[in-house]
């Protein structure tokens, strides 16, 4: 059971690393993104396509998936989302599930639709047990131990980054209320910017973290939106805190949903999900007084 | 012209209106040989309005349409191979049940924000589809539900392989909500929820209980798609799993985005342009239609559907609103 | 408690976690009053209609409406009792005419707004009505635009009608003449003092002119608390009220 646990952990770490630009460019620019997902396979593609054709090491990798996926946000940014900001939201439904139709497609045109396979180095995999033989043995698969690690260690630099920078305080006041926030001298078009274009690394990151756990196929997208989209409703869009309490209950829901009653598996996520919306319209972890 | 009269007006059919259906009901007959891409189009037009009716009058953004309409289709077919192979008896069954399932669901999206809403109706649908999978031996599950035979329309008419009977039946029910949606939007609740739809806190301020309202018409839009999804199953004999799946959510949107949120007739004229744009698309390239389809959404929200279609716009600066001072 | 006024307050609070927006505020408003609300910026005062018509939650209290406890009532519950208010920033809907939009109030107001078989204004005697608003508010030569294109001055007249269509018994009007030019300024304060005596009109305004010629009760609000309340000449040779306003003695 506390493998599951664990497992669950680890799953949850990894969608809050894949949600978190999500969820900022939602609370920030009040942008509903379903493209996010794309930004996710790119990062994976990335990583598969330099290990695999030019084998390059997984560790050297993991940074260069962020930057590829953070330059295309500041890319798409700039030149397609920014024009949007004001659109109503229907507009910005239909125009991201176009992006992500068009990133779908040419994935599966450039890639091919079947299923990556990662080439872990040694190093990562392989298995610990502790308390073996007993009821709580804790099995510690090693490269989900390197994803609690890394998605962290991640966190932890985003909270800092968030509450002790100057960066940090222009993108809460950014949130908090644009129109005040510029009039105070505060760039936000920089801001939205470069938190797009961090949101969206992140998601690549996450995308080559994530390949070798999630799986990575063309279809990536669509797939997994559903999940990350789970982590901003139920997470609130006013903190961070809130989406990875979210994404910590999602992942261990749906791996211990998948155990315990396979015969239902996401459905058990999915009537959860309703059931708190229906309880808590803002999020469950939204403070009072937050905008919607 | 007095105020009572224009008024008046505006609710009445326009000529080219009934042209336009002329044309429909002879379309099965002139061009016999595509009775059944007819059929199709009707059907998805009857979808695609009743999403127009979510998405268009109520401003809810909503992802699991679908659900209605698998929903419905399920419920025909289910009712037409175990209890009556009817169709117009099967097709009530499906409404009444999408209904239903309508007013269940009405009541869980009226709070929260546009997200909120947005995840419900999804999960709603995907909740459908994890339940179609999962109860296979009732419904099939991926193989979904096939076998099912209708009888004869109204005692009469059969279903024949050539199609013609489907496409009359499909549109004769198209028109029949569509006249029933078309009076609903020209009475005073199409303009009450025309007011909570430009500004609901005005709404509220004058006196219009708008979450009823809008609970009112999210319950008929189910219902609507599910007639929808009934007649796929009667006409198709068939019920599967991807009628709940986001693909079919998403083509409905782009049939709206193509022919227009917020006036019925958008729903027709995208579902039409919709399959005339798959069908020439698909047989270029159809691997890879989705690029184009996805394309062209993006390109269609980035410009607006107002300066697509008058391309002599597409050079000069957009035109701004005026704001109150 | 007694119907002898036409709405009251009792001890209204509303907090913002750590703010007191409004601090046990008691009104009275007698029937067919014209009464004042003033007050610097950030007093409270649209608060104040907020937390009346329902659109904000009162954290304390009660509103007593025609002697009838309305504090639990929702927004629409409430206009449906009479109470009905007017905003700073016009709120219109952009997508229907002016013709279009008093006829769905007054068929909304007569109880009609469900009505899904017949058109819209199907029925002469709203028709009617809607034309007689339309003359009265000067915006029958606009009747057929779509409101999205009304000039400013149009928009704040039929923010006006909007209200009266809903024949209110108590009318709150939050600066109704804000940002209106002068020759319709005018004619807007005209039709507000033309309204009929049975109607209990509740005014916030910074125009001092204004207030002093409609109103025959005014009531100070400061912080969120009312300061003092009585009739034009009192508060008018009020030190209070001086100081809060001008922050020195003036002569």
């Amino acid at each position: 059971m506390l493998t599951l646990l664990f497992d669950g952990v680890a799953y949850g770490m990894l969608l809050f690393i894949l949600a978190v630009g999500l969820c900022v460019t939602m609370g920030l620019m009040n942008f509903i993104n379903l493209a996010h997902g794309a930004f996710a396979m790119l990062g994976g593609y990335v990583t598969v396509v330099l290990m695999q054709r030019h084998g390059v090491p997984f560790l050297v990798c993991l940074p260069l998936a962020f930057l590829a996926s953070a330059l295309m946000g500041v890319l798409l940014e700039r030149l397609l989302y920014r024009p949007l900001y004001k659109k109503p939201h229907l507009d910005q439904v239909l125009f991201s599930i176009g992006l992500a139709f068009m990133a779908v497609a040419s994935a599966d045109y450039w890639m091919g639709s079947q299923q990556q396979i990662m080439q872990l180095p040694d190093w990562l995999r392989g298995r610990t047990e502790l308390f073996a033989d007993t009821p709580f043995v804790l099995g510690m698969g090693h490269y989900r131990l390197f994803i609690i690690v890394v998605c962290a260690v991640l966190t932890v630099g985003l909270q800092y980054v968030l509450s002790a920078t100057r960066f940090g305080s222009r993108l809460r006041a950014s949130v908090d209320d644009a129109r005040v926030a510029s009039g105070l001298g505060i760039n936000v078009n920089v801001v939205f910017a470069a938190t797009f274009a961090v949101g969206s690394g992140l998601a690549g990151l996450g995308g080559a973290l994530g390949a070798e756990v999630l799986g990575l196929d063309p279809t990536f997208p669509l797939k997994f939106m559903v999940y990350f989209l789970i982590v901003v409703a139920v997470g609130g869009t006013t903190s961070i805190t809130g989406p990875l309490l979210a994404a910590l209950l999602l992942g261990i829901a749906d791996v211990a949903g998948k155990y315990y009653i396979p015969k239902l598996g996401a459905f058990i996520v999915y009537v959860l999900m309703i059931a708190i919306l229906i309880w808590r319209p803002q999020g469950l972890f939204v403070r009072q007084g937050g905008k919607s | 012209m007095s105020a009572h009269a224009s008024l008046l007006r505006s609710a009445r059919w326009h000529p080219l209106e009934l042209v336009f259906w002329v044309l429909a009901f002879a379309a099965p007959w002139v061009l016999s040989q595509h009775a059944l891409i007819i059929n199709e189009i009707a059907i998805v037009a009857l979808f695609a309005v009743s999403l127009d009716l979510v998405l268009g009058y109520t401003g809810i953004v909503s992802l699991g349409h679908a659900a209605f309409l698998g929903f419905g289709a399920y419920s025909a077919a289910l009712f037409a191979k175990h209890i009556h192979p009817d169709p117009l008896l099967g097709l009530v069954v499906g409404m009444v049940a999408s209904t239903v399932l309508g007013a269940m669901c009405a009541w869980t999206i009226m709070r929260g924000s546009d997200l909120t809403r947005l995840m419900v109706t999804l999960g709603t649908a995907l909740i459908l589809l994890e339940l179609a999978n999962k109860f296979s031996d009732l419904t099939g599950g991926a193989d979904g539900l096939q076998g099912v035979m209708m009888g004869p329309l109204l005692g009469q008419f059969e279903f024949d392989l050539m199609g013609q009977t489907s496409a009359w039946y499909s549109l004769s029910v198209l028109l029949v909500l569509f006249v029933l949606a078309r009076r609903l939007v020209n009475a005073p609740l199409g303009a009450t929820l025309k007011a909570v739809r430009d500004n609901r806190l005005r709404a509220m301020a004058i006196g219009i209980p708008v979450i009823a309202r809008l609970a009112v018409v999210y319950t008929v839009a189910a219902g609507m798609a599910g007639a929808a999804g009934a007649l796929m199953a009667q006409t198709t004999g068939f019920a599967s799993l991807d009628v709940f799946a986001m693909d079919r959510s998403a083509d409905v949107m782009l049939m709206l985005a193509i022919g227009g949120v917020g006036w019925l007739y958008g729903g027709i004229a995208g579902a039409v342009a919709f399959k005339l744009m798959y069908d020439v698309i698909a047989n270029i390239t159809p691997q890879y239609w989705t690029f184009w389809m996805g394309l062209f959404l993006v390109v269609l929200v980035l410009v607006g559907r107002e300066r697509l279609i008058r391309p002599w716009t597409w050079w000069s600066a957009p035109a701004r609103k005026e704001e109150a001072p | 408690m007694s119907v002898d006024f036409a709405l009251q307050t009792h001890g209204l609070v509303k907090r913002f976690g750590g703010i007191t927006a409004t601090d046990h505020v008691n009104l009275n408003i007698a029937h067919g009053a014209r009464h004042a609300l003033i007050g610097p910026n950030g007093a409270g005062k649209t608060t104040l209609i907020n937390l009346m018509t329902g659109v904000l939650p009162a954290t304390e209290g009660r509103i007593v409406l025609q002697g009838e406890d309305i504090s639990r009532l929702a927004p629409h519950q409430r206009v449906a009792r009479g109470m009905v208010r007017t905003f700073q920033i016009n709120q219109l809907f952009n997508s229907l005419t002016p013709l279009e939009t008093l006829a769905m109030v007054v068929t909304q107001h007569r109880g009609e707004g469900a009505r899904w078989w017949q058109p819209l204004g199907y029925q002469a005697l709203i028709t009617e009505r809607a034309e007689q608003l339309l003359v009265q508010f000067h915006l029958t030569d606009v009747m057929h635009q779509l409101t999205g294109h009304l000039a400013y001055g149009k928009r704040r007249l039929l923010e006006m009608a909007i209200a009266l269509a809903c024949e209110p018994r108590v009318l709150l009007l939050d600066e109704p003449v804000a940002g209106v030019p002068a020759g319709e300024r005018d004619e807007l304060l005209q039709t507000v003092a033309a309204l009929p005596s049975d109607v209990s009109i509740v005014l916030i305004e910074h125009d001092m002119d204004v207030v002093f010629n409609f109103a025959d009760r005014i009531t100070v609000l400061v912080n969120g608390a009312v300061l003092t309340e009585g009739t034009p000449q009192e508060i008018a040779h009020d030190p209070q009220v001086k100081a809060v306003y001008l922050g020195t003695h003036h002569d």
